[in-house]
């Protein structure tokens, strides 16, 4: 069963690249125009819409977690670093913050969605509510997603780092690719949804 | 030898692999495999079944036009009173048949066949690669894709049946549809969409990293090419439509607004909705992935028939830069083309001369790439065999299929031919004659590889020139009827239009003709599962290819080559002067 593909560890010599690092960009040029689907739906009906609400959403806690999820791209960026510079704990630390980080992120998110349901405005009410909830629905998913990833390179996943150290930092990195285009995400949603 | 390709057949062949033996389970080897191989032929299975599923699905319909408000004969009473009493056909049913047979068709039929069939089964032979890069990710592809396809079969069971708002599933008709079918056609899409998206990940990694030393980009096989930019257009069309489906299941499940118009009244009543949303969002949204569709239905398919071509004439194939060059352009122009399909939704002139004009220009490259195909034939031995016979008639149904376009893409023609019969006849050109008769192509040349057993030649004959006929009577009288003004979705063919009077007769012929065609798939049914077993032996290069995957055995074992090949040379070197046989393997050295 285990048949060698070639170039998952080391780069092909003349494209540069391992088939990993190739791929992530791929997939995130594809999330590029999920999301850009999205923004541009957001774009037509807001400009289609004769009134659009102003200040309805908590400022602070969309700054908390914008600080937030800047941290944990700090912290996955170091958990890399780690690795290369040989330091399995150090990376294992900082990867725990990451997680932590996240995790944080979602629970302010909780208490968002749970004040924004409690002022009667569902995604039902009106366009604005419907694309507020299903953008930061679907961007929530996507932390989530990267959690759940970040958590098996902390358990199960870990077990690579003794038998090929340099594929497992490759994973790492892949990992924080997806991680930094999340955050990307965050810092065109925070003005668009909360500020604009 | 891990012998997983052959379904069915011993290890007769590649004993080469034999030292690395290690044998699997039956699961891992015939169900949950990472090998590509396995994989390529569970799409196919898969995908001719749908095909079967969906045909089946417009016979009935056909019945229904031929001889409307008449008992279904054989089926009728399989269909459910809820759906057909007493073997009539209820207008609901019809709708959920047209809807669901171009959901099936397209993105459960001929796409899987065409890119997760072929494209897995062949793309890394060609390139002298082991197995696709992510072997994991290639077997979730499919599994997904299968989820995706159940949730589709099993809406036909849930209350209101499946989902009964055209393939297209435009707004609002689609957001207010009854029942939970439109629902199950939404999910079942989201993984319809995220297996093609693993899927494209994994096609484009495994072109630009494992290709064989010495296989450079120009010495790629045509077929390769055609599978790279329509991995392309997966990747980057298809998360629209994921974002639209999303959305449309908000709509439906959270009630929000996002293609409902303000002040909707739907049956008398007013509905009880925020407003606000846009309806003609939903189609720009659609038609942004459905027209790239239309090339990843189309490219793999030319990439067949031009493997077939250059084997088959014995000569290079004519215009291989001018080929590649024109379906990468092609690729990039088909993201820029969508709106032609929105020429009446009122969207603005300046908006369609942009469109018309966009189309106009996609024509050339796609003009340039049958040129090239047809000049490929000219001075050339043709051998007709059967993989031939489907390739040859290939050229003439898409160019059919793509002239009769034309007027589509023009809005002013289009005024008038739109939502006739007229445009069923067109795509259908372009997908069926044209797509379909190319996949059949790529069974028969590509069976030998797969099982180590040639298909039978007779009842490919029979097979092809059936089938040709056949799907002729089908297709033509359709051109009639819609420049007769037939409208394509109505229930009974619209006999209360005094229009249509002199038209309906044809459903009559289009209707025996569907049925024969049916009849004509039964030897190729009987020679495809026979020949597994039965077939000719045939040995590593049945036909005297010049690619890479001829040089693997028949079938290949786990991990494809015995060595990794090195290549010396270009694609297609058919009958080169000085040579000692009229083709040379790509694997051939250059002779000092």
């Amino acid at each position: 069963m285990d048949m060698n593909i070639p170039y998952t560890a080391e780069a092909r010599p003349d494209t540069g690249l391992t088939n990993g690092k190739l791929g992530i960009w791929l997939f995130l040029a594809s999330e590029v125009m999920l999301f850009g689907a999205l923004f541009s739906t957001y774009l037509i009906l807001r400009v289609g819409s004769p009134v659009w609400p102003h200040g309805t959403l908590n400022v602070p806690l969309g700054t908390i977690n914008t600080v937030l999820l800047i941290s944990s791209s700090v912290t996955m960026v170091l958990a890399w670093a780690a690795l290369k510079m040989n330091q399995f704990s150090r990376h294992r630390t900082y990867l725990i913050a990451t997680v932590v980080l996240a995790l944080l992120f979602l629970v302010n998110k909780f208490f968002e969605y749970r004040e924004h349901l409690a002022h009667g405005t569902p995604p039902s009410a009106s366009t604005f509510d419907a694309i507020y909830f299903t953008l930061t629905g679907l961007h929530g998913l996507h932390i989530l997603g990267g959690v759940i990833v970040m958590v098996y390179f902390l358990g199960p996943g870990a077990a690579l780092w003794r038998k090929n150290p340099e594929q497992f930092a490759n994973r790492i990195e892949y990992t924080g690719l997806y991680w930094h285009f999340v955050d990307l995400v965050w810092i065109f949603l925070f003005p668009v949804l909360y500020l604009l | 030898m891990d012998n997983a390709a052959a379904i069915g057949t011993t290890a007769a062949h590649g004993h080469a692999h034999e030292h690395a033996h290690h044998e699997l389970g039956f699961w891992r080897k015939y169900v949950f495999s990472l090998d590509h191989k396995v994989i390529g032929i569970q799409y196919t299975l898969t995908g001719l079944l749908f095909l079967f599923f969906g045909f089946v699905l417009m016979m009935i319909m056909r019945w229904q036009l031929a001889y409307p408000m008449s008992p279904v004969p054989i089926i009728g009473g399989l269909l459910g009173t809820a759906n057909a009493p007493g073997g009539i056909m209820l207008p609901e049913f019809y709708n959920q048949l047209g809807a669901m047979h171009g959901t099936i068709m397209v993105f459960l039929g001929v796409v899987p066949l065409a890119v997760g069939g072929f494209g897995n089964f062949v793309m890394p032979l060609q390139i002298g690669a082991p197995d696709m890069a992510f072997p994991k990710l290639n077997m979730m592809s499919y599994w997904v894709y299968f989820v995706g396809g159940v949730t589709m079969l099993a809406s036909f069971f849930v209350t209101g049946g499946a989902a009964n708002s055209g393939w297209t599933s435009y707004a609002p008709l689609a957001v207010t549809a009854l029942g939970n079918g439109q629902t199950m056609w939404l999910i079942g899409m989201v993984f319809l969409i995220t297996s093609s998206l693993l899927g494209s990940v994994n096609f484009i990694v495994t072109i630009v990293q494992l290709r064989a030393p010495g296989l450079t980009w120009m010495r790629l096989p045509f077929f390769v090419w055609a599978q790279l930019v329509t991995a392309f257009l997966l990747l980057l069309a298809f998360p629209p439509l994921e974002a639209a489906g999303v959305l449309q299941l908000m709509d439906r499940v959270a009630g929000t607004s996002f293609f409902m118009p303000s002040g909707l009244v739907v049956g008398g009543e007013r509905l009880e909705i925020s407003g606000g949303g846009n309806p003609l969002l939903w189609q720009h949204l659609f038609w942004f992935l459905a027209h790239p569709e239309v090339y990843v239905l189309i490219l793999p398919a030319l990439g067949i028939v031009g493997e077939i071509i250059a084997n088959n004439t014995r000569k290079p194939l004519w215009g291989y830069r001018a080929l590649v060059y024109s379906v990468i352009f092609l690729g990039f122009m088909s993201f820029i083309v969508w709106a032609h399909h929105m020429f009446m939704t009122g969207m603005g002139t300046t908006i369609s001369a942009f469109f018309q004009t966009t189309t106009m220009i996609i024509s050339i490259p796609s003009v340039v790439i049958l040129t090239a195909l047809l000049l490929s034939l000219w001075g050339g031995s043709i051998r007709f065999s059967t993989p031939m016979h489907f390739a040859l008639a290939f050229l003439p149904m898409f160019g059919i299929g793509g002239l009769t376009g034309l007027p589509l893409g023009l809005a002013p023609t289009d005024i008038h031919l739109h939502d006739t019969y007229y445009v069923i006849g067109h795509f259908h050109y372009v997908v069926a004659p044209g797509t379909i008769f190319a996949l059949f192509a790529g069974i028969y040349y590509w069976f030998p590889k797969a099982t180590g057993r040639m298909m039978n030649d007779l009842l490919g004959r029979i097979h092809f020139w059936g089938s040709f006929i056949c799907i002729n009577i089908v297709f033509m009288p359709m051109f009639i009827q819609g420049l007769g003004g037939m409208n394509r979705r109505l229930y009974d063919g619209g006999a209360q239009y005094a229009h249509n009077a002199e038209l309906l007769h044809w459903n009559v012929v289009i209707g025996m003709a569907a049925w024969t065609l049916a009849l004509f798939q039964l030897p190729f049914i009987y020679n495809f599962f026979t020949s597994i077993r039965n077939g000719k032996p045939a040995d590593r290069n049945p036909w005297d290819a010049t690619t890479l995957e001829w040089t693997a055995p028949s079938p290949p074992g786990h991990g494809n080559f015995e060595t990794t090949p090195v290549v010396y040379r270009g694609a297609y070197e058919y009958s080169m002067p000085g040579a000692p046989k009229d083709f040379t393997p790509q694997t051939e050295p250059e002779r000092r």
